[in-house]
């Protein structure tokens, strides 16, 4: 049976007392839920991201990506039209690409030969009309009742999303204003890819939504950060919230740096750590935006986020493979106008992040030590106070844990938790 | 003839044992395997294969490669885990003007606190090895993963 709501789960689901600061562990390990997201969240109302425009410049290109776990592929057509469709065939439900990315007139489904147009509608079936008049398809069949099924797309800033509600409304209110903005900053000009990897991270997609907005930990858990003055919670920064509460920024400005005395009485593991690097050309950064915020990380719901770390551009995308496994794509890109001493630090500051990243690798164990430590213990939570109990943005401080609390306000209305 | 033997297995030791340091833990000795201003990048085969130049890890001299090992050893969080390699034989090019191009295809597994031994990394290691002061180094050290994909973290060297 497909779970529509809460109210189709075995075991009856409420949210805790203490509101948005508790986060019950159950929705990290219960499948049920896992099940019931992919309705209400990857199938309702949002812009699910399923890839970058530069992934498809020409005619006939196609990728395959996934919403949830919902597989989908994406197309160029004749035109220039982008277009999604669920990569799954009408006849018997098997994959019709099987191929990562390609070029072609027609996606053809191996299987019984049935094959379809870049808009996903359907324009031959082997052997439709039999062999010597006997067998085929009855004479009624209409093929255009039988199309892949079609996702509404939108472009925005080089990104391509898609959507299966009607209610979706266009991605730029989905977004709202601040967020529109600050992703035409990052993103609206051609775009030139640099490389991709992923990482398998052994936790529910919605941890590592969490980490990403979790201002309070990356100064933590992170030396690298901290020591090098990449990002501390003592320069001017803050959290930016979208009106819904489910997207946000994490901003930090590296010239406004003044050193707090906290870091150093509170013994934080994170500036134990000698400073002086034997390869400084690591940190070799040019400023790009006139204002001075030299660290970003913009968490879109429900699974994507833009990191901005001094020059190095990356698109994160982490997709549920499983209730405790997730795949954690990162898609690294500068602009189609940088010369190539720009290029060149761009990739030198690939070290900073991804499953290496000197910064970021603890993320690739510290949200399954979460997942581990919350076993056998669906009936406990998680506390998000910091900064307070409100869901507001804060341009004061980013000790905060604010847009973690906005995250879950925004998943908590689409579930329809009371 | 003896000469091309000598150079071959000095090589093939000189690959060997930069694979026993790192899975004895001796990862401190891994930026002497590299010339001064030698290359070392991990790159899926993916990326490499369509000419991009960003990968996993990439290291421009010993010094980013010393700092690399200083954070793992001091600054980073993970779990403790070692690597045991798995090489395939070395294919040689002809060592003009003292530069080797030499092909090794590797296996490396991986070993978890929790006992777990599991397929880390499969590739190949394409090199550019010089012979300075009698001893080979490399110049280049491209680490090129059949997968795009890496489990958890990559923190020590591959």
């Amino acid at each position: 049976m497909t779970l529509s709501t809460v109210d189709d789960l075995n075991e009856p689901l409420k949210w805790p007392e203490g509101g948005i600061t508790r986060i019950p562990y159950r929705l990290y390990v219960d499948p049920e839920i896992y099940a019931l997201e992919q309705q209400r969240i990857f199938r309702g109302p949002v812009w699910n991201f399923l890839c970058l425009e530069i992934d498809i410049p020409n005619a006939g290109d196609f990728k395959t990506s996934t919403v949830g776990e919902i597989p989908i592929i994406v197309t160029r057509d004749e035109n220039g039209d982008v277009h999604a469709m669920v990569n799954r065939c009408v006849h018997k439900g098997a994959l019709v690409c099987l191929k990562e990315k390609g070029n072609a007139k027609l996606l053809n489904c191996i299987y019984h030969s049935w094959s379809y147009d870049l808009q996903g509608r359907l324009k031959g079936v082997a052997f439709r009309n039999g062999l010597k008049g006997k067998g085929g398809l009855p004479d009624d069949f209409d093929a255009s009742q039988h199309s892949l099924e079609p996702l509404r797309v939108e472009l925005f800033c080089g990104l391509v999303f898609g959507t299966f509600s009607e209610e979706t409304p266009s991605a730029e209110s989905y977004f709202g204003k601040p967020m529109s903005d600050f992703m035409r900053r990052n993103l609206d000009r051609p775009l030139k890819p640099l490389g991709m990897h992923s990482q398998i991270i052994h936790n529910n997609w919605k941890l590592y939504a969490e980490n990403v907005r979790d201002s309070y930990h990356a100064t933590l858990l992170h030396t690298f950060y901290s020591t090098f003055k990449i990002n501390r919670l003592d320069m001017d920064g803050g959290i930016i919230l979208a009106e819904d509460k489910w997207h946000s920024i994490s901003y930090a400005k590296r010239a406004t740096f003044d050193e707090a005395p906290e870091y150093k009485q509170e013994k934080i593991h994170s500036v134990q750590y000698d400073d002086s690097l034997a390869g400084p050309q690591l940190l070799n950064s040019w400023p790009e935006f006139e204002d001075g915020i030299t660290h970003s990380i913009q968490a879109l719901f429900p699974n994507l986020a833009v990191q901005f770390t001094l020059n190095s551009l990356a698109v994160r995308f982490f997709v549920p493979r499983g209730i405790d496994k997730t795949e954690l794509f990162w898609f690294y890109v500068g602009y189609e106008r940088d010369d190539e001493a720009q290029t060149a630090m761009r990739v030198m500051q690939g070290n900073l992040t991804g499953a290496s990243g000197l910064v970021s690798l603890e993320d690739g164990c510290i949200n399954e030590f979460v997942q581990r430590g919350t076993k056998g213990s669906a009936d406990g939570m998680g506390l998000a106070e910091m900064g307070g109990r409100e869901v507001e943005s804060s341009d004061q401080s980013r000790a905060t844990e604010t847009a973690i609390r906005g995250f879950w306000t925004g998943y908590r209305r689409i579930m329809d938790i009371a | 003839m003896a000469g091309e033997m000598t150079a071959r297995t000095e090589i093939e030791d000189f690959i060997v044992s930069y694979a026993h340091d790192i899975d004895d833990g001796a990862v401190e000795r891994w930026p002497g395997y590299f010339a001064e201003d030698g290359i070392y990048q991990i790159i899926t085969r993916e990326t490499f294969e369509a000419g991009l130049p960003l990968g996993i890890m990439y290291c421009e001299g010993r010094g980013m490669m010393s700092d690399r090992v200083k954070a793992m050893q001091t600054a980073n969080i993970y779990e403790a885990h070692t690597y045991c390699h798995m090489l395939g034989r070395s294919q040689i090019g002809s060592g003009d003007n003292g530069r080797y191009g030499v092909r090794t295809n590797f296996n490396i597994v991986r070993t978890m606190q929790d006992g777990g031994s599991k397929m880390f990394a499969v590739g190949k290691y394409l090199d550019v090895i010089e012979i300075q002061d009698g001893r080979p180094l490399f110049k280049e050290r491209r680490v090129v993963l059949e997968s795009r994909r890496v489990d958890i973290l990559l923190v020590y060297p591959l």
